[in-house]
């Protein structure tokens, strides 16, 4: 790819508007809750489309085209089924105690609902999960950009976590969840263009079904075995393991995303939340999808006299974390070019944010304040705030150095967070809707349902796949590693519920009084009888599944 | 106080349109016959546009 001149001034005007917001709200941080918390004043349609962008990282838009390329239109899965279920749930449901129980973050509720073991354990492997993952998709970026434009990768690295720590560093999670929403609507421009000048070049959606194998274009025709699919996996297994297990685990207790939410000025700001961020999220795999699958027509058919799309891999098939860039190569002259390398930017700075103002906010509040000096007045955390987002930013920055020279360790880490991931929701769903559950009983069902996602990785394996670390045995071979990552899933969800639900029967609960607003049935129902119909959480939430549901059939 | 978002993300995307559109008038560079630059840009100043509308009409609707 080439840059010239205009791409650059595109590329400067968003940062001096990204860091132009990030100076318009210094003026506004005048305690940590408005640094921290964005002083509940978030309206609606804000928090919703910052719920989608913090999500939004380059990896995931990069990882979701390769997956389009990979194993076609089925990828769609990981929204229709892997997140929209989920936000509808978080926004009807479980919004009315995070929001109600007045938290300031995930943890803290743990806090209020269960007690204080349990939010250490899960405060502690968040903080390091989110500047972790910060400084991995940091040097993701930093690699793409150095491969793509040459450009020098210590350069991308620092200039862009220089960028994100400014705005935060002066306008608090305000600053970021308004970035989130500049950013929202440069990914969708910036990358909207591939969707139709790829279309319009390959034939529209039948030339497109033309080139590629039949399965490439339906969702669910191959789900019956997890012989007859790319995936490698079942429609039970996707069904529980990424539409249950996953998803809800990731969009309804991940702080990341749920911070937004807390942020809105209302209850019913904040039920929305999730739901308006459904919206534009069943539409994305028309923008990030699509172009992955045209990228693959285009290798597998190129047009005549023209070289396949996609480079070859060096293990055979090809390089599809290539399918975006390749086709921004493709169609985008000097000019356009500039706007879609900032949708990148965008995209990874979105990302990056997202993990920055959350770590601030579970570092100063449940491990600075709860366990290292309680007690100070609130300029003192105010300012452990802004000195974390430096040192937060700087950890994730010494994260991207260690993922360029030991990706191992970067991808055993990553596999540890899966484990302690995998069994969130059901310590949640139990929390919230059965009031009998313990304190005890929910740390020892997380633990226990870590070690169970631990164990079934020990005791499986994957055809033709290789392992991180020694098997202890071998009692089931999958067909895939998504097969084993999902089927682990559903167990360690399985052994934590049953385990919490076993030990709160033996041990003894809090008192109706101290569960007020956190529980089911001590918590007062939302009001909503003045509002008009297009503004209730409930049937906005029907009028998404109803459209998601519409969607797979289309694509079946 | 706050600032209202749909100003700079107006102003961005106004500046963004006229200057794709300007580019592509001025150096045009066809891409499947079409002036993508042009097109694009006068989406997005249309987008940028409507923003700013929007919050010069209601400047209250934004807040609480």
């Amino acid at each position: 790819m080439h840059v010239q001149l205009i791409d650059i001034v595109i590329i400067a005007l968003y940062g001096a508007v990204v860091l132009g917001i990030g100076f318009a709200l210094r003026g506004r941080m005048s305690n940590s809750g408005e640094f921290l918390l964005a002083g509940r004043s978030i309206p609606a349609w804000t928090a919703g489309l910052a719920f989608l962008s913090a999500n939004l990282g380059a990896q995931e838009m990069i990882g979701m085209a390769a997956s389009g390329a990979k194993y076609g239109i089925l990828t769609s899965h990981f929204y229709w089924v892997g997140a929209i279920p989920a936000m509808v749930f978080v926004g009807v449901f479980m919004m009315p105690f995070y929001y109600g129980s007045r938290a300031r973050s995930v943890p803290e509720y743990l806090k209020l609902r269960f007690d204080e073991k349990t939010r250490a354990f899960n405060a502690l492997t968040f903080a390091v999960m989110t500047v972790f993952s910060s400084g991995i998709s940091m040097y993701a970026m930093g690699a793409l950009l150095s491969l793509l434009l040459g450009w020098n990768i210590h350069a991308c690295i620092i200039i862009s976590a220089l960028v994100v720590l400014c705005y935060i560093a002066l306008g608090g999670l305000t600053s970021a969840i308004y970035n989130e929403v500049l950013q929202f609507f440069l990914i969708v421009f910036g990358f909207a263009p591939v969707v139709y000048l790829g279309l319009r070049e390959i034939g529209g959606w039948d030339g497109l079904r033309a080139r590629v194998p039949e399965s490439f274009v339906h969702s669910w025709t191959g789900m019956g075995s997890a012989a007859t699919n790319p995936l490698g996996v079942e429609w039970f297994g996707l069904l529980m393991g990424l539409g249950f297990v996953l998803s809800f685990g990731y969009w309804c207790t991940d702080f990341l995303v749920v911070q937004r939410a807390m942020a809105a000025d209302s209850m019913n700001a904040a039920r929305r939340t999730p739901l308006i961020a459904a919206m534009p999220k069943m539409l994305f795999p028309f923008l990030v999808i699509v172009p992955g699958i045209i990228a693959l027509g285009l290798t597998l058919h190129p047009q005549p006299g023209a070289a396949p799309l996609l480079p070859a891999a060096a293990g055979g098939g090809y390089d599809y974390n290539m399918a975006l860039p390749m086709m921004m190569a493709r169609y985008y002259p000097a000019g356009l070019l500039g706007l879609g390398l900032t949708a990148l930017l965008a995209s990874f700075m979105s990302g990056m944010a997202g993990n920055v103002t959350a770590f601030n906010t579970v570092w100063t509040y449940d491990l600075y304040q709860s366990y290292l000096v309680r007690g100070a007045s609130d300029a003192h955390y105010l300012n452990v705030g802004r000195v974390t987002t430096v040192v937060g930013t700087l950890i994730s920055v010494a994260t991207a150095y260690a993922a360029m020279r030991f990706n191992n360790i970067m991808d055993m880490l990553q596999l540890v967070f899966s484990f302690v991931n995998a069994p969130l929701f059901a310590t949640f769903l139990l929390g919230m809707f059965w009031r009998r559950t313990t304190g005890h009983a929910a740390f020892w069902g997380l633990v226990g349902g870590t070690v169970a996602a631990a164990l079934h990785y020990e005791l499986t394996g994957v055809a033709g796949g290789g392992s991180l670390v020694s098997k202890i045995a071998v009692l089931h071979v999958y067909r895939s590693d998504m097969a084993q990552n999902f089927w682990g899933a559903i167990w360690a969800w399985t052994i934590c519920f049953v385990a919490t639900i076993a030990v709160s029967l033996i041990t003894r609960p809090k008192r109706d009084e101290e569960l007020k607003g956190l529980v089911v049935g001590l918590t007062p129902a939302p009001s909503e009888g003045h509002l008009p119909w297009y503004l209730k959480p409930l049937i906005l939430g029907v009028v998404v599944l109803a459209c998601t549901a519409a969607l797979n059939l289309l694509f079946w | 106080m706050g600032i209202d978002l749909r100003k700079p993300i107006g102003i961005l995307f106004l500046a963004y349109g006229a200057l794709l559109a300007v580019y592509g008038v001025v150096r045009p560079q066809p891409v499947l016959d079409l002036n993508i630059n042009l097109i694009w840009g006068v989406v997005m100043a249309i987008f940028g546009a409507i923003m700013l509308a929007l919050a010069w009409r209601k400047p209250n609707a934004i807040k609480r």
